[in-house]
């Protein structure tokens, strides 16, 4: 490539990532600063304290008064307000409850999505039965129907179940493999040699453990994709708990924070930022320490089509 | 059927069972349900009353249903393409020999891992109209920033500029795809003169042209279903008067998304059944629109195979 090329190439690439980053870095930034730095123009992208200097006495002030001091020395520091991140959690009032409920259900469906999906997909790959290929298609077929369908009988059977208002209907499902998972755990048994199966049978091995002590170890990489997918599903999940969940302390994070930001109106918007960097922290930092497993899972979803 | 036959099914049927059991009481019924209350008034506490095709007679003159369908539409039609071409373009970039790669594609892929409640609260306080850090940049240039998430005219641009930030999914399974094209046919092109251009168009799209009907698919299912973006972004917080419920959708029911209108009459207006009728015309909505898609890309899609 020519230089001039090369330097083009990286002049959209920096620019797009600018663009990319710049939301992010200003939720922290704004997360950061005290309530006065948040609605400067122009505005303030690192949050700072000041001081006015004089024979060696450093005294902070506010930036109001800079006037006051005209004799001393004023000087900028950086001083991010970590305390925010504390405020904003007791202005949440309900905080830790909703960290326990999003940790509860995030544990309890990624249990359930990955025993169900997982004994699913092997009773559609590697057992040969009467009607098991007809089955499958209905399998996929589910996937088909839009969420809104099923949104109103849904919900009508856990109001019959009394069910609602309890975390009950946000995770019971996952325990009955959805069409997805199955479907891409499915693929990944396939490719699993028969020969496998049919020695341990010969031997006698129940199905029960090639399943457990053959199938599922040779498959970890593709249970961690389905798993940590469903990590993030439940925790991201907004219109579940929205539809199922009407006491305060049974709310995820998600819908506590949505529910932080109907209250307070769109005016402290330090500790809407610093609320919403924590609720964002923990997928990113997942992100980070199973970045491999992650965009494998994304290719792998992708490249089924 | 052998006694080896019978054992199989009987252990197939076990293991398929978690999936059996929650498609008969999590799909079946429900979509059965749904069907029958289409066709009722329902309102959760009394019992459903049949009033036959009344519900989808109604939606033909309900002028709010056709503002969001219309919403929907406007939002999937501009939000859909844009996405998809800039996912391709910058998975395109990124699929050359560039330095820091993979910093780039974890930049990239950022947005749209944070949790769509999060980002939401971001895009709340830099496309506000006053202290917005966007009409604060767009100053720089004299342009004087709208009211973004006031004015009607721009409401639906918000959300189709929020979605094309947070395409970094998109963007990951292109350049997956992109990684997969042979390097051999770029050689033998370039052997024979072809430019950058002629290799995107005719090495790069067509081998990729399965996953870009993929994503295609997948993403007028999901657009036709926005839902949390819409609700967030425009369900009016505590000030002002009039319940929530009747001010959701933004300025003018700009923002009112088929979803957020279909979730306002199951759960504020207590219209089961008039919902179940959305429902079930917006899944007719997904399966044309499927199927025109799927009609008109037809030969345009390369299979390696065949």
């Amino acid at each position: 490539m020519r230089p001039l090329k090369r330097l083009l190439l990286y002049l959209v690439l920096v620019l797009g990532a600018i663009v990319c980053l710049t939301p992010l870095l200003w939720m922290i930034s704004t997360g950061l600063k005290p309530v006065e730095q948040t609605m400067t123009v122009p505005p303030t992208w690192i949050p700072y304290r000041l001081y006015a200097e004089k024979n060696g006495v450093r005294t902070e002030i506010k930036p109001a008064d800079v006037d006051k001091y005209p004799d001393a020395e004023i000087v900028k520091r950086f001083a991010p307000r970590w305390s925010n991140f504390g405020e904003a959690i007791r202005a949440m009032k309900f905080f830790p409850m909703y960290l326990k409920n999003t940790l509860i259900l995030c544990v309890l469906t990624v249990i359930g999505t990955v025993a169900s999906s997982a004994l699913a997909a092997y009773g559609f790959s590697r057992i040969q039965w009467r009607g098991r290929d007809k089955l499958f298609v209905v399998a996929l077929a589910t996937m088909m129907v839009p969420f809104p369908v099923t949104m109103v009988p849904l919900y009508c059977l856990f109001r019959w179940l009394g069910w609602i208002g309890t975390l009950k209907p946000l995770w019971v499902g996952s325990f009955f493999a959805a069409a997805y998972n199955v479907f891409l755990l499915r693929q990944f048994f396939m490719t699993i040699p028969k020969d496998l199966s049919e020695a341990a049978r010969i031997d006698g091995c129940s199905e029960l453990r090639i399943f457990w002590q053959i199938i599922l170890p040779l498959c970890k990489p593709a249970l961690m994709v389905v798993g940590l997918f469903q990590f993030m599903y439940t925790w991201n999940d907004f219109i579940g708990p929205l539809i199922y969940l009407t006491n305060q302390q049974d709310f995820t994070l998600a819908l506590g924070l949505q529910f932080f930001q109907s209250q307070q109106g769109g005016t402290e918007w330090h500790y809407l930022m610093a609320a919403s960097a924590l609720v964002a922290l923990p997928i990113i930092l997942l992100f980070f320490f199973t970045q491999k497993t992650f965009i494998e899972g994304i290719s792998l979803t992708g490249l089924k089509g | 059927m052998s006694r080896g036959e019978r054992r199989n099914l009987w252990l197939g049927l076990a293991f398929a069972s978690p999936w059996i059991i929650g498609f008969l009481v999590f799909t079946l019924y429900p979509v059965l349900a749904s069907v029958y209350y289409s066709f009722c008034d329902y309102d959760v506490l009394s019992k459903p009353l049949w009033v036959g095709t009344l519900n989808y007679r109604d939606m033909v003159t309900d002028s709010v249903f056709w503002q969001s369908l219309y919403n929907t539409l406007y939002y999937t039609a501009l939000s859909l393409p844009l996405c998809l071409i800039v996912a391709l373009l910058v998975a395109v970039l990124l699929n050359q020999s560039v330095k820091g790669r993979s910093a780039f594609r974890t930049i990239y892929f950022l947005p749209s891992l944070i949790p769509v409640v999060a980002s939401c609260m971001v895009w709340l306080w830099i496309l506000n109209g006053n202290l917005g850090l966007l009409n604060i940049a767009l100053s720089w240039f004299h342009i004087k920033g709208p009211q973004w998430l006031a004015d009607e005219k721009w409401t639906k641009s918000s959300l189709i500029l929020m979605a094309v930030w947070a395409s970094g999914n998109t963007m990951v399974i292109y350049l997956a795809a992109l990684q997969d094209v042979p390097r051999s046919l770029y050689e033998s092109a370039e052997i024979d003169g072809a430019n950058a251009w002629v290799k995107f168009r005719h090495i790069t799209i067509p081998m990729i042209s399965p996953v870009i009907y993929f994503n295609l698919i997948m993403g007028i299912i999901a657009s036709l279903q926005t839902f949390a973006q819409a609700y967030i972004m425009f369900s009016g917080g505590a000030l002002g008067g009039g319940g929530v419920a009747f001010r959701a959708g933004g300025p003018n029911r700009s923002a009112l998304l088929y979803a957020l209108y279909l979730y306002q009459c199951a759960f504020d207006f207590h219209q089961m059944g008039y919902a179940c009728a959305m429902a079930w015309t917006l899944f007719l909505v997904i399966l044309f629109l499927t199927w025109v898609a799927t009609r008109s890309t037809r030969r345009l899609i390369y299979y390696g195979g065949e």
